[in-house]
C-alpha cells in the first residue's frame, strides 16, 4: 500500500465515483424529454401504443434517477472528504454554482418525480404532464449548473485572487465562461444520443425476440430517427468544441492528437502508440496535413505541439485513445443510424434486416462508452491543474492516508460493480416484460374515488 | 457585487438555514429510515405497504441532506473540509448505506421475485447503517472529534440513540399512514421506542455538559438557565403526554393518528434547539466559529438571493407533495 500515493488513490476514487454517477444523468436528462414526447403523443393521438412506451420507459427513468440521486449524494461529500483544498481555494465561485444546482434543480426533480411516478391517478392529466415536463426541465437545469462549474474549472474567468483565495468579480462571465456553451451543448446531445441508442437497442432486442407489439415498433422507429437527426449535429458541435479547446487549452488538443512538435502541415494520426518518455510516437499511421486541415482549416496551418508545454501538459496516451474511442463510436453511430433511418423511411420498419437489429442491440450502451471516453479526454486533459492556472490537483488533496482511501475505494468499486450489473439485468427484465411489467396498480387511490381505468403509471416499490 | 445587508449577519443567516435543513432532514428522512428499519418486523404484503407509505417522499426527504451539507460546503468551505476529513470513515459507510438503501426501493420492485429478499435485506441494513453512522457522527461532532475512550463510547451511545429516535419517528409515521392490525402494531413500536428515545435524549443531555466545560457553562448559569428550562420541561411533558396518548386505542375514523408524528417532530426540534444553543456560534467546538469559516460576503449574498426565492417554493411544493399523497397507504394489487 505504501507504493500507492494517496493523491493517485483519491483521484481514482473521484474518477470512479463521478464515472458511475454520470452514467445515470446521461440517461435521465434526455429520457425525461423522451417521456414528455411519449406523453404528448399520447395526449394528441390517444393511441395506447404511446402509453405502453411511456409505462415501460418511465420505469427505466425511475431506476436511473434513483441511481443518479444516490451516487450524486456521494459527490457532494467527496469535496470535503478528499479534496478540502478545492473549496478552500475556489469555494467562492464553486459554492454558489453548486448551491444553485441544488436549490433550482435538485428539489424540483425530486418532488415532481413523486407526482410523475405515483400521481397519475391523483392529479388531473395536465398536472401529470406538467410534472413530467418539470422533471425533464429539472434534470437539464441540473446539467446547466454543473457544466457551468466544470467549464469554469477548464477556462476560468471573472475572478480575482485576494490573499490566495479566489473571489468572484463577474458572475455572468463565470457562468457563461468561454468553454461552457460548447461543453453544455455537446453533453446534452451526448445524452440524447445515449438515450436514442438505449431505446433503439432495447427495442431491437425485444423486436428480435417476439416482435414486441406496436409500442416497441413505435419506439424503435422514433429512436433510430432521433439518432439519425442528432448525430450529424453532434459531430458538428464536437468539432466546434475542439476548436474552442484549441484556443483556450492548446496543450489538451496537442495530447489528443499526440502531436509533439509545433509545426505546419501537422498530420492527422489515425493510429500510434504515444511514448511519453521518448516524447515520440511508435507505429504511427497518419494522414499528411490532416490535423492542420481539421484544426486550422488550411494545410499549412501551425498546430501547437506538446514540447511547448513540457512539464505542464496532461498524460498523452489516455487522451489520445479516449478521443479516438469517442470519435470512432460517433462515426459508427452515424453509419448505423443513417442506414436504419433510410431503410425505415423507404421500406418500413418490418423490412429492417435481423443483422441490423443485432447491431443495434450491440450498440445499446455505446452512448455510455462514448460519453465516458469524452469526459476522460476533457478531465484528464485539464491535468495537472484542477482549476486551470489557479489550483493544481496535488495542492487540493486532503490529509487522509493511503490505507483509508484504498479501503473506501475498494468498497465503492465493489458496490458499483454489483449495482451496475443489477441495473443492466433489470433493464433487460423490464424490456422483456414490456407493458406486462409489474405496474398498473393503485398506489394511493384518491379518497372517495373508485379505482378505475386511469391506473397509475408506476408502482415503484412493489413487485 | 456589494453585500446588501451587514456582512456580520450573513454567516448567522446561513448557519440558521443550514440548521433548518438538517433539522428537516432528520425529521423527514428520519421517518423513512425508521420505516426502513421496521420493515424487518413484517413480511410480504405488510412490508410492501410500509415501503409504499414512504415511496413518493424519500427522494425529496434525502434532498434536505444534500442541501444541508451543500450549505456547509458553500457557506463554510473551511469547516466542510475539516469536519468531513475528521469523519472520513463514518461518512463513507453512510454513503454506501444510503446508496444501497436508495436503489433497493427500485430494485426490490423490479428485480426478479426470487431476488427480492436480497434487496429487502439491503434496504434494512442500508437504513440501519445510515442511522448508526449519522448518530456516531453527531456524537463525534458534539465532542469536537475527541478520540479518547470515553468520547468513543459517547459516540456509540449517540449512534444507538439516533437509531431509537428514527425508529420512533418511523413508527409514528406508520401510525399516521396505515390502518388495522399493522397500525396497532405500529402503536406498540411507537410506545417502546418512545421510551428508548427519551432515555437516549436524557443521557446525551446529561453527558454533553459533563464532557464539555464550555457547554456546561452555557447552560448552568443565571439568568440563562431560567430561560432554558422550558426546553427540558416541554420535552418531558411531551414524552409523558404522548405515552399516555398511545396507551388509549385510537379514535374513531383515525382522526388523531397524526398526533404522534407531530409530537415526534416537535421533540426532535426541541433536541435540535438544545444542541444548537450549546454550539452557537461555533461550527467546530471551541475551534472555529461561523465568521472564521464563512465564504466571502459577495458569494454568500449571491447564494442568499437565490435561497430567499427558492426555499419558500421548495417548502411549498414539499407540502404540496405530502398533500397530494395524503391519506392512508393502501395494499397494492394487480388490476
Amino acid at each position: 500500500m505504501d507504493a500507492l500515493d494517496p493523491l493517485i488513490l483519491a483521484r481514482i476514487q473521484f474518477a470512479a465515483n463521478i464515472s458511475f454517477h454520470i452514467l445515470f444523468p446521461t440517461i435521465t436528462i434526455a429520457l425525461g424529454w423522451a417521456l414528455l414526447g411519449f406523453k404528448l403523443a399520447y395526449n394528441r393521438t390517444k393511441d395506447v401504443a404511446w402509453m405502453d412506451a411511456y409505462r415501460l420507459w418511465v420505469k427505466v427513468f425511475a431506476l436511473s434517477f434513483a441511481m443518479g440521486v444516490v451516487s450524486g449524494i456521494t459527490m457532494s461529500f467527496q469535496f470535503g472528504t478528499n479534496w478540502p483544498g478545492y473549496m478552500e481555494k475556489v469555494g467562492n465561485v464553486a459554492g454558489p454554482l453548486l448551491a444553485y444546482e441544488v436549490l433550482t434543480a435538485f428539489f424540483l426533480e425530486a418532488v415532481f418525480l413523486g407526482i410523475m411516478l405515483f400521481g397519475f391517478s391523483r392529479v388531473p392529466n395536465w398536472v401529470h404532464t406538467l410534472a413530467t415536463c418539470l422533471v425533464a426541465g429539472g434534470t437539464t437545469l441540473s446539467a446547466f449548473w454543473i457544466i457551468a462549474l466544470n467549464s469554469w474549472m477548464q477556462t476560468p474567468v471573472g475572478y480575482e485572487i485576494r490573499d490566495g483565495i479566489v473571489h468572484a468579480t463577474d458572475w455572468w462571465a463565470i457562468v457563461f465562461n468561454p468553454s461552457m456553451p460548447y461543453r453544455l451543448t455537446h453533453m446534452l446531445l451526448a445524452s440524447a444520443l445515449t438515450v436514442s441508442f438505449l431505446i433503439a437497442g432495447m427495442s431491437a432486442w425485444r423486436w428480435l425476440k417476439d416482435g414486441g407489439g406496436e409500442g416497441v415498433r413505435r419506439t424503435l422507429k422514433a429512436a433510430v430517427y432521433a439518432a439519425a437527426l442528432l448525430i450529424p449535429v453532434q459531430i458538428f458541435v464536437g468539432d466546434m468544441h475542439g476548436l474552442n479547446t484549441l484556443e483556450h487549452q492548446p496543450q489538451k488538443v496537442a495530447a489528443m492528437e499526440a502531436n509533439w512538435e509545433t509545426q505546419p502541415h501537422t498530420p492527422l494520426i489515425l493510429f500510434a502508440i504515444p511514448d511519453e518518455k521518448a516524447r515520440t510516437n511508435h507505429l504511427e499511421v497518419a494522414v499528411p496535413s490532416g490535423a492542420s486541415l481539421i484544426l486550422k482549416h488550411e494545410a499549412a496551418g501551425v498546430v501547437p505541439g506538446l514540447n511547448d508545454y513540457r512539464g505542464n501538459h496532461p498524460p498523452v496516451a489516455p487522451l489520445f485513445w479516449g478521443f479516438r474511442i469517442m470519435v470512432g463510436l460517433g462515426v459508427l453511430m452515424l453509419a448505423i443510424s443513417w442506414f436504419g433511418a433510410f431503410t425505415i423511411w423507404r421500406r418500413g420498419i418490418d423490412s429492417l434486416p435481423r443483422w441490423y437489429a443485432r447491431a443495434l442491440v450491440a450498440m445499446t450502451f455505446a452512448g455510455w462508452v462514448a460519453t465516458l471516453a469524452g469526459w476522460y479526454v476533457t478531465e484528464i486533459g485539464r491535468q495537472p491543474w484542477l482549476v486551470t492556472g489557479v489550483l493544481k490537483t496535488a495542492d487540493a488533496v486532503g490529509p487522509v492516508g493511503s490505507m483509508m482511501v484504498a479501503s473506501s475505494l475498494t468498497l465503492y468499486l465493489a458496490v458499483y460493480a454489483v449495482l451496475l450489473a443489477a441495473y443492466i439485468a433489470v433493464l433487460y427484465r423490464l424490456a422483456r416484460l414490456g407493458k406486462a411489467a409489474p405496474d398498473d396498480k393503485a398506489m394511493f387511490p384518491i379518497p372517495g374515488a373508485a379505482p378505475g381505468p386511469a391506473a397509475p403509471l408506476e408502482e415503484g416499490v412493489t413487485p | 457585487m456589494t453585500p446588501f445587508i451587514d456582512p456580520w449577519w450573513l454567516p448567522v443567516i446561513f448557519a440558521g438555514l443550514m440548521g433548518l435543513s438538517i433539522l428537516l432532514y432528520v425529521v423527514l428522512d428520519g421517518y423513512d429510515l425508521g420505516v426502513g428499519m421496521l420493515t424487518r418486523l413484517e413480511k410480504d404484503a405488510n412490508r410492501d405497504l410500509m415501503v409504499a407509505s414512504i415511496g413518493p417522499f424519500w427522494d425529496a426527504n434525502e434532498t434536505w441532506l444534500v442541501l444541508g451539507i451543500g450549505l456547509l460546503l458553500v457557506a463554510f468551505p473551511v469547516a466542510h473540509g475539516l469536519i468531513l476529513t475528521q469523519l472520513y470513515l463514518p461518512v463513507v459507510l453512510m454513503l454506501v448505506a444510503l446508496i444501497l438503501r436508495g436503489v433497493s426501493f427500485e430494485f426490490r420492485a423490479k428485480a426478479p421475485p426470487e431476488q427480492k429478499h436480497r434487496w429487502d435485506a439491503a434496504f434494512f441494513y442500508g437504513s440501519l447503517i445510515t442511522a448508526l453512522c449519522q448518530g456516531y457522527m453527531l456524537g463525534a461532532y458534539v465532542l469536537g472529534f475527541d478520540q479518547s475512550l470515553s468520547s468513543i463510547l459517547f459516540c456509540l451511545l449517540a449512534a444507538l440513540g439516533l437509531v431509537a429516535g428514527y425508529l420512533f419517528v418511523g413508527a409514528c409515521w406508520l401510525v399516521y399512514k396505515v390502518e388495522g392490525d399493522l397500525q396497532k402494531r405500529a402503536v406498540r413500536w411507537a410506545e417502546v421506542t418512545l421510551w428508548l428515545t427519551a432515555l437516549a435524549m436524557a443521557i446525551i443531555s446529561i453527558a454533553t455538559p459533563l464532557l464539555s466545560e464550555r457547554i456546561f457553562a452555557r447552560w448552568f448559569r443565571l439568568p440563562e438557565i431560567i430561560a432554558l428550562l422550558p426546553i427540558p420541561i416541554a420535552s418531558a411533558t411531551l414524552f409523558a403526554g404522548l405515552a399516555i396518548f398511545l396507551r388509549r386505542p385510537l379514535r374513531e375514523k383515525d382522526e388523531l393518528s397524526w398526533v404522534p408524528l407531530a409530537t415526534a417532530g416537535i421533540l426532535f426540534a426541541l433536541g435540535f434547539v438544545g444542541i444548537a444553543y450549546s454550539f452557537y456560534p461555533y461550527l467546530i467546538a471551541d475551534r472555529l466559529d461561523i465568521w472564521q469559516a464563512a465564504a466571502s460576503p459577495e458569494s454568500l449574498s449571491i447564494i442568499l438571493i437565490g435561497a430567499l426565492f427558492v426555499l419558500p417554493v421548495i417548502l411549498g411544493y414539499s407540502v404540496l407533495a405530502h398533500w397530494i399523497f395524503r391519506g392512508k397507504a393502501t395494499h397494492l394489487s394487480y388490476e
